[in-house]
C-alpha cells in the first residue's frame, strides 16, 4: 500500500482544527474511542466531560505532544500526527497553548516568561521585544509585576501571564486547558471574560476543554460533551439542554 | 501484593553506602598500588563489584513496583528494570545528540549553566580538595616516616592527588551538588508541565534544557578539577609544613620532579566522561519523573546515586584504560 501523502503548505480553505478518529490509550486504559471533531475559523469548541475522560490528552494531541495511536488531527489542513519535528514546530508557532496550572517557567519573571517565545522566534531588537511584552501584558491586565517570578503571583494572575504568553506568536489558534481550574469564581469569570474580549479582537479559533459549563456557555459558540473517550453530544448550548440523555441532564444540572 | 517502593533489600541509603564502599574500595586499590601501578588483578575484583553495585542501584532508584512474593520474582523485576531503565537512557542519548547537533545553538544558555555550575561549585570543590590534601599528607606521611621513605611525601601527594584523588573527589562533590540540581529541577518542570510548554512553543526541550546542562557538566568539570588539584597540594603542603617546616618551592619541586604530561593530561581529562555521566543522568531522572513532588524528590535522590555510582564505575575501567594507552 502506498503511504498516504502529507500535506505540507496546508489549506487554508480547511477548518482550522479537525480532528478524524482519534484514538489514544495509555496502557490498557482506552482514553480516547475514535473522536471526531471539526472546529471553524473564528469558532470556539468548548471539550466538556467528567475529569479523567482525556480532554488533555485530546489538546496534547492537537499540539504534537504526545502521538495517537490511531486517527488523523488536521490545523489548517496539515496533518500534525505524520509531520517531521521541524515542520511540526512551524505548525506549533501558530498554535498557542494555555496550560491548566499556566506552566510558567518558574526560574524566569512574568516579564521573561513572556518574552521567552519571542526571543526564540522573532528578530525583534530588545526594546521592540520589551515593548511588545508590556502590550500583551497590558492586554491581559498584567501590566505590572513585570520583575516578579511566578511564585510571588497569584493563580488567577499566572493564568493571565501564561495567555500573554501564549499571544505572543500572535497565533491563529488557541487551547485552553482547564482556563478556570482552581480560580474562585469571581477571578474565574474574569478570565472568561478576557478569553472573550480576546476573540472578539483577534478572532481566533479556540478549543477548550473544561469541566465549568457556566464558563463554557459565556465562552464557545458550540460544546461537545465527552463521556468515556467518546464525543456523547456536539451543538450549542440550547441543543445541549434539549437533550433527553440522563448523563447530559445530570452534567448540565450538576454544574 | 505490590507496593511503591525500592526492593526490600536494597533502600535508598543502603545504595548511598554502596557508593562509599566502592569509593573507599577503589581508594584503597589505588593506593596499596603505589604511583601508577594498577594491576589486572585490582580490576578483576572490582569490575564484577561495582557492576553489581551498579545493577543494585539502578534497580533501587528506579524500581516503582515490586512484588514481595518471592525472591526469584524479585530478582526477575529488578532485572527487567535494570535492562528497561538502560535502554531508556539509550534512546534518551539517541534523542539528544540529535537535538545538540542540529541548529539553533543555545549558547546563551549554555554559558548561564556553565556559569551557574562553575560558581556554585567551587567553593566545594577547593573545600573537598583541601581537606583531601590534609588528610593525604597526614596520613601518607605516618606511614612514609615508618619506612624511613618521608622524602617521597611531595610526590606521593602530588602523584595521588593528580591522578585520582583530585578527579574523583571533584566529580563525586558536583554530582551531589549538580546532579541533584539538574534532576530536582527538570523534575519540578516536567510535573508542572514546563517542559511541555517549551515543547508547544516549538522550542526542542532537549536542546535548550538538557544538552546545554550536560555540555556544561563536562567542560566545568576538568576545570573543577584543577581548582581540587591546587587546593589539594597546597593545603598538603601546609599540614606537611605543620610536622616539618619545608618551603613551597622545594615541595611544589619535589612533588612535580617526575610528573610527566602523561601523568596529569589523561587524570584530568577523563573528568570529562565524569561530567557526560553526571548530566545525562540527572537530565534523563528529571526529565522522566513522575509523580509530583514525591517524584521531584525521587529524580533528585536517584539522580545523586546512579551518578556518583556510575563515576566509580567509569574511574575503574578509564584508570585502566588510561594505563593501557599511557604506559
Amino acid at each position: 500500500m502506498p503511504e498516504p501523502q502529507i500535506e505540507k503548505n496546508g489549506d487554508k480553505n480547511a477548518p482550522p482544527v479537525q480532528v478524524k478518529s482519534l484514538s489514544k490509550s495509555f496502557g490498557r486504559q482506552k482514553v480516547l474511542k475514535g473522536i471526531s471533531l471539526e472546529v471553524g475559523a473564528g469558532q470556539t469548541l468548548s471539550v466538556l466531560g467528567r475529569s479523567g475522560t482525556g480532554k488533555s490528552v485530546l489538546l496534547k494531541l492537537i499540539i504534537g505532544l504526545q502521538k495517537p495511536d490511531s486517527g488523523s488531527i488536521f490545523v489548517h489542513g496539515e496533518e500534525v500526527t505524520k509531520l517531521p519535528v521541524k515542520e511540526l514546530n512551524e505548525v506549533r508557532k501558530k498554535v498557542g497553548f494555555l496550560f491548566q496550572q499556566a506552566a510558567l517557567y518558574d526560574s524566569m519573571t512574568v516579564e521573561e516568561n513572556v518574552a521567552f517565545p519571542l526571543r526564540r522566534h522573532t528578530q525583534l531588537s530588545d526594546s521592540d521585544r520589551k515593548k511588545r511584552v508590556r502590550e500583551l501584558l497590558a492586554s491581559v491586565g498584567m501590566d505590572g509585576d513585570l520583575q516578579k517570578l511566578p511564585s510571588d503571583i497569584s493563580g488567577g494572575m499566572q493564568k493571565r501571564v501564561g495567555l500573554a504568553r501564549a499571544l505572543a506568536l500572535d497565533p491563529e489558534i488557541l487551547l485552553f486547558d482547564e482556563p478556570t481550574a482552581g480560580l474562585d469564581p469571581i477571578t474565574a469569570s474574569e478570565i472568561d471574560e478576557l478569553i472573550v474580549k480576546l476573540q472578539k479582537e483577534r478572532h481566533i479559533t479556540s478549543v477548550v476543554v473544561t469541566h465549568d459549563i457556566h464558563g463554557a456557555r459565556t465562552i464557545s459558540d458550540r460544546l461537545a460533551l465527552m463521556r468515556d473517550g467518546e464525543i456523547l453530544i456536539e451543538g450549542t448550548f440550547d441543543d445541549l439542554q434539549k437533550s433527553r440523555d440522563p448523563f447530559v441532564v445530570q452534567f448540565l444540572r450538576g454544574c | 501484593m505490590c507496593i511503591e517502593e525500592a526492593p526490600p533489600f536494597i533502600s535508598d541509603g543502603m545504595a548511598d553506602g554502596f557508593v562509599w564502599v566502592a569509593l573507599c574500595e577503589c581508594s584503597r586499590k589505588l593506593a596499596a598500588n603505589g604511583e601508577s601501578e594498577f594491576t589486572s588483578d585490582s580490576a578483576m575484583i572490582l569490575h564484577p563489584t561495582l557492576l553489581m553495585f551498579a545493577f543494585a542501584a539502578v534497580s533501587a532508584a528506579t524500581a516503582t513496583t515490586v512484588d514481595r512474593g518471592g525472591i526469584i520474582t524479585n530478582i526477575g523485576q529488578v532485572t527487567i528494570d535494570f535492562f528497561e531503565w538502560f535502554g531508556n537512557v539509550t534512546l534518551f542519548c539517541g534523542r539528544l545528540i540529535r537535538a545538540a547537533f542540529t541548529p539553533p545553538y543555545e549558547f546563551r544558555e549554555f554559558f548561564h549553566q556553565f556559569d551557574e555550575l562553575g560558581s556554585k561549585s567551587v567553593p566545594l570543590v577547593a573545600l573537598a580538595g583541601a581537606a583531601t590534601g590534609v588528610v593525604l599528607t597526614l596520613s601518607t606521611r605516618d606511614s612514609l616516616v615508618r619506612f624511613g621513605a618521608k622524602g617521597f611525601l611531595p610526590a606521593v601527594v602530588v602523584f595521588s592527588i593528580i591522578k585520582e584523588s583530585g578527579p574523583i573527589i571533584t566529580a563525586l562533590v558536583v554530582s551531589g551538588r549538580a546532579a541533584a540540581g539538574i534532576g530536582s529541577e527538570l523534575a519540578a518542570m516536567k510535573v508542572s508541565e514546563q517542559i511541555d510548554a517549551m515543547e508547544a512553543s516549538a522550542v526542542n526541550p532537549y536542546r535548550y534544557l538538557a544538552a546545554t546542562r550536560i555540555l556544561a557538566c563536562m567542560l566545568m568539570l576538568p576545570l573543577l578539577t584543577l581548582v581540587s588539584d591546587f587546593f589539594g597540594i597546597f593545603m598538603g603542603w601546609v599540614a606537611n609544613t605543620a610536622a616539618e617546616p619545608i618551603s613551597l618551592r622545594l615541595f611544589i619541586h619535589d612533588g612535580f620532579k617526575s610528573v610527566t604530561f602523561n601523568d596529569f593530561l589523561p587524570s584530568t581529562l577523563k573528568t570529562l566522561i565524569f561530567g557526560l555521566l553526571i548530566g545525562v543522568i540527572a537530565c534523563y531522572q528529571g526529565m522522566n519523573a513522575t509523580g509530583g513532588t514525591e517524584g521531584v524528590e525521587r529524580a533528585a535522590t536517584s539522580s545523586v546515586v546512579l551518578a556518583s555510582l556510575f563515576i566509580i564505575l567509569a574511574d575503574v575501567i578509564l584508570v585502566h584504560l588510561i594505563l593501557v594507552l599511557f604506559p
